[in-house]
């Protein structure tokens, strides 16, 4: 393995991916191998994870191909340095930021989305010129040997590996030196990351996760707008793997008064999409494994819990299923209300008023994203400015996943550094400062030995007053 | 809980004490008090007064613990504080504006912003060469930003910490910015607690440590560390105005002792001797006769580096390559501006930053050869200098070198730049800082998406059809014609 890395630091040494024409061709062949094995994808993702055709293309393949194109397209714009202003005080002189590579990376990738978040962060590292070192997650076994497997095959192998295995592997790359560490996954392993990354001074982007609220406010507005809602809210909690996702719904805030309206809502809403019962459930991934699948079923083992159970519940250990549950206004100290719960169960949390979700979500740490059904301009303003959260989606779930524009990160808890469109170029860049001067003219006061008027004519110069510059010139201000 | 030394009458600032300071911080953003506009002007302001109503007692602090010459006091340490302040006043209603961020087909329709809020309640921890500079410049960033502040000077320059806390307590607002002084312990105390952002100055040991304790709260970093900046001078300039502008970076700058300090020169064998001659000639004339006499040099902060450094010029196979000054003075910290010429490469004052005012100049057949030699030194240093006409070469140094920050034809002067982020890469640190990039170090950049309820595209939504995947294809490429037929065929299908 340290072979494999000595190998990716000579290529980068040797200028290996520095070029444009590296980087097109790399990120083209990327394309290229999406392309050429979607079905063996959609297959992989089958195996590991249950996940349908059409969930597979809008989560991971669709994605990539859009991330893959969008960046071919700008490359040339981003790698071009971007000329900065310089005060008259230096004429003559040019001030540039030019981008450059940070060198070799670590890409961690987790096991729910194993292509889109291995892939994606691989697209911005090689479009910012770096060699690259991608270890996906061993609980996507498929998803990681396809990609172990298919890598080598389109892309150039002295620049880009792959390297499978479990945490004792991630363990030992921890423990080299790298130019930038890219993790998706949880908190408690973000730790440690960041820790091994300090005792090599090695930036690091950490995307986490959190408790993601939706608070819904719009049941009341009119019956299609309701319906809209439920639909994706419903998309948006089960919908991304069945909740195992960062940026999936973990629990609703809603009026107590409209309560049940919501939960009928729902429950029309997900029998439509997957079916009536835990036998007839379709269109929906499974849980990765058995262990996620206890930790699951034992947030419903509390039986204050249980009790606040309205829809579901029901497992299926055998299949590693776990029907899309509903519980209504479960114990706040419950482990279902403290952790994250990354599955399809969804508490449903009753207010007096709806403006006591700004309060609410404020007592837990800050999520990825807080989604927010409303159409009060004011409420919205309220949240936006009271709260704090990674992002902000109004009316709507997921979607901003697929905004290349909006860069996608955390803050506090839920992580740290941003990616997605330029942003990924970005966080696998250094952004280095230039400046260019003439050797005329000069300005002497800077030079000791210095003297009051050298004084006074260096800090009218650094206020920029190059009236007062030329009173004193010309004898007029005395030092 | 603060426990009474009655011995030194002074309280003793530990982890309790710390948790309280930081409670009482964090009570103090909740109510959203550093959040106001007015409230980040009035503290600009407030430090604009600070600085300029005690001008005479921030120098005379400087003196104490450099024998910093008033000129550098004056325009480093007081004026770009001045300037950051006047910037951020400026600009901060602009910067604090929503950035609009452009939408495409696949999420129409919708409109997306990009917010700048506060992070919270941050850390900045800066050091003993420019006490006033870093700690002040940093805590402008995070007030135009909103934030609560603790500031913890270096007690390597203990005038300036004292004189920092007590202007600090008298002008800025207490419940929001506070000062805590000490040495590794307080520090330790500090870096226990759970901050939003942390602010670090100073060397890649201590980094290390900031960054692990950092790690243990998940909080986001700027690391504003050294490394060896070397200079390349090429025989085709007008030697005099380099030289001159390399001493002012080098000697003029706190005596050496700067982050961005010109560390080494490269040049080709058959200059080295004019170079040294030029040196000569312009250091006389900067500093007279005799340096140690001269009211325009820093000295030495203190005996452990001044130890430190006559290792670096005693050592052997080094101290006859002396070419130019090596008078020292013990008792006052005082060393002249010395040269050095060939010595070893793997010398101890070619292996560390020397952060000093000692000039090694290390010679090269071929000026090309200087790139091979910076890039074998390992880290990447904070600056790196050229200083040459030929267009050529200008642009290989700025293509292939690493640094933070480079400057052709001039050192260190790009820090006044604001347009330029200021920061390092690899051992020389993470993230930037100044101008706008002081803003944006300490705010989180929060994207909003907001949708509407119309245009809800069915085809997210099970039950999952091979239609649907056809349709889907084709919303995500974004592509009209895609979409077109793709819909034609579902109606017609």
């Amino acid at each position: 393995m340290e072979k494999s890395i000595a190998e990716l630091r000579e290529t980068f040494k040797n200028g290996g991916t520095k070029s444009i024409s590296w980087r097109k061709s790399q990120l083209k062949a990327l394309l290229q191998l999406i392309n050429q094995n979607e079905d063996s994808i959609f297959k992989a993702l089958d195996q590991d994870l249950g996940k349908s055709p059409v969930e597979s293309y809008r989560d991971e393949v669709g994605v990539l191909k859009k991330s893959v194109t969008y960046t071919l397209s700008c490359l040339e714009k981003w790698v071009a340095p971007k000329k900065a202003e310089v005060p008259l005080l230096f004429f003559p002189a040019k001030a540039e930021v030019m981008p450059q590579p940070l060198g070799v990376v670590l890409i961690f990738s987790s096991w729910n989305f194993p292509f889109t978040l291995a892939l994606d962060p691989l697209i911005g590292a090689i479009s910012a010129g770096n060699t690259v070192l991608l270890k996906p997650s061993d609980l996507a076994p498929a998803c990681m040997s396809f990609l172990v497997e298919t890598i080598p095959k389109y892309l150039d192998n002295k620049a880009i590996k792959v390297v499978a295995g479990g945490a004792d592997i991630g363990e030992r790359l921890l423990q080299l030196k790298w130019d930038k560490i890219f993790f998706t996954g949880s908190p408690r392993v973000g730790r440690l990351v960041m820790a091994a990354a300090a005792k090599h001074l090695t930036p690091v982007t950490l995307e986490l996760g959190g408790k993601c609220p939706a608070i819904v406010d719009t049941l009341s507005t009119t019956p299609s707008k309701a319906k809209v809602t439920a639909k994706r809210i419903v998309g948006g909690k089960w919908g991304p793997c069945n909740g195992q996702a960062c940026i999936a719904i973990d629990y609703l805030l809603v009026e107590e008064k409209l309560a049940s309206t919501l939960i009928e809502l729902l429950k029309k809403t997900i029998k439509r999409f997957y079916g009536e019962n835990i036998k007839s459930l379709k269109s929906i991934s499974r849980i990765v494994n058995e262990h996620q699948f206890q930790r699951l079923v034992n947030l419903l083992k509390d039986p204050n819990v249980a009790d606040s159970i309205v829809y579901g519940g029901s497992v299926d250990e055998e299949k590693l299923v776990i029907e899309p549950t509903i519980l209504l206004d479960p114990p706040l100290d419950s482990e279902i209300m403290s952790e994250e719960i990354f599955g399809p169960l969804l508490p449903i949390i009753t207010l007096k008023n709806i403006e006591e979700s700004i309060n609410f979500i404020n007592s837990k740490s800050n999520p990825l994203v807080i989604y927010a059904f409303t159409e009060d301009e004011t409420f919205k303003k309220r949240i936006l400015s009271e709260t704090s959260s990674g992002t902000v989606t109004f009316n709507d779930s997921m979607v901003q996943f697929l905004c290349d524009s909006l860069p996608f990160g955390g803050v506090g808890q839920s992580g740290f550094g941003r990616y997605h469109g330029k942003y990924s170029f970005d966080t696998f860049s250094h952004e280095k400062s230039i400046l260019h001067r003439g050797f005329y003219p000069e300005i002497e006061p800077r030079y000791p030995p210095w003297t009051d008027f050298k004084l006074l004519f260096i800090k009218l110069a650094y206020e920029f007053d190059y009236f007062g510059l030329i009173l004193l010139l010309l004898g007029f201000k005395s030092s | 809980m603060l426990m009474e030394n009655k011995a030194e009458n002074k309280a003793v600032f530990d982890a309790e004490s710390a948790n309280e300071v930081v409670k009482e911080l964090r009570d103090s953003f909740v109510t959203g008090k550093t959040k106001s506009y007015r409230w980040r002007v009035t503290q600009l302001k407030a430090m604009l007064k600070m600085l300029d109503e005690n001008e005479p007692q921030i120098v005379a602090a400087l003196r104490d613990d450099l024998s910093k010459p008033e000129f550098e006091s004056s325009l480093y340490e007081i004026q770009m504080v001045n300037n950051s302040c006047r910037l951020a006043l400026k600009e901060m209603n602009h910067w604090m504006m929503p950035e609009k961020a452009k939408t495409s087909l696949t999420t129409f329709p919708s409109s997306a912003e990009i917010v700048s809020e506060p992070l919270g309640v941050v850390l900045v921890i800066s050091a003993w060469n420019y006490p006033f500079l870093v700690s002040l410049d940093p805590v402008v960033g995070a007030i135009s930003a909103g934030n609560a502040i603790v500031l913890k000077p270096s007690e390597m320059a203990p005038a300036s910490s004292s004189l920092l806390a007590k202007l600090v307590a008298d002008y800025l607002d207490s419940s929001c910015i506070k000062v805590v002084e000490g040495a590794i312990p307080e520090t330790s105390a500090l870096l226990e607690q759970k901050w939003d952002k942390i602010l670090y100055t100073g060397n890649g040991r201590v980094a290390r440590i900031v960054m692990a304790a950092a790690a243990k709260h998940l909080t986001p970093v700027v690391l504003e560390l050294g490394g060896k900046s070397p200079v390349i001078v090429v025989s085709d300039i007008n030697l005099k105005v380099a030289t001159r502008r390399i001493i002012a970076g080098k000697w003029g700058c706190n005596n050496g002792q700067a982050c961005v300090s010109p560390d080494y020169i490269i040049t080709t064998k058959d200059y080295a001797t004019k170079l040294v001659d030029s040196f000569k000639c312009e250091l006389e004339r900067f500093y007279g006769k005799d340096p140690l006499e001269s009211k325009d040099l820093s000295r030495i902060v203190n005996s452990n580096h001044f130890d430190r450094l006559s290792k670096l010029m005693d050592e052997e196979k080094v101290s006859s390559k002396i070419v130019h000054g090596g008078q020292r003075n013990e008792k006052n910290l005082q060393i002249a501006p010395t040269i050095l010429l060939d010595v070893p490469v793997n010398s101890l004052i070619m292996k560390e930053e020397i952060f000093g005012p000692l000039l090694p100049i290390i010679t090269v057949d071929k000026v090309e050869q200087s790139f091979d030699l910076i890039h074998s030194s390992g880290g990447k240093p904070l600056a790196a200098y050229l200083f040459t006409n030929n267009k050529k070469l200008k642009r290989k140094f700025v293509e292939t070198v690493s640094a933070g920050g480079l400057v052709v034809n001039d050192t260190a002067v790009h820090l006044a730049i604001h347009s330029l982020p200021f920061g390092g890469v690899g051992e020389s640190g993470m993230g930037s800082y100044h101008g706008k990039f002081s803003f944006d170090a300490f705010s989180h950049k929060k994207a909003v998406l907001y949708r509407g309820f119309a245009g809800d595209a069915f085809l997210r939504y099970p039950p999952y059809t091979p239609g649907k995947l056809t349709l889907l294809q084709a919303l995500l490429s974004g592509s009209i014609v895609g979409i077109i037929r793709a819909l034609l065929g579902w109606f017609w299908a």
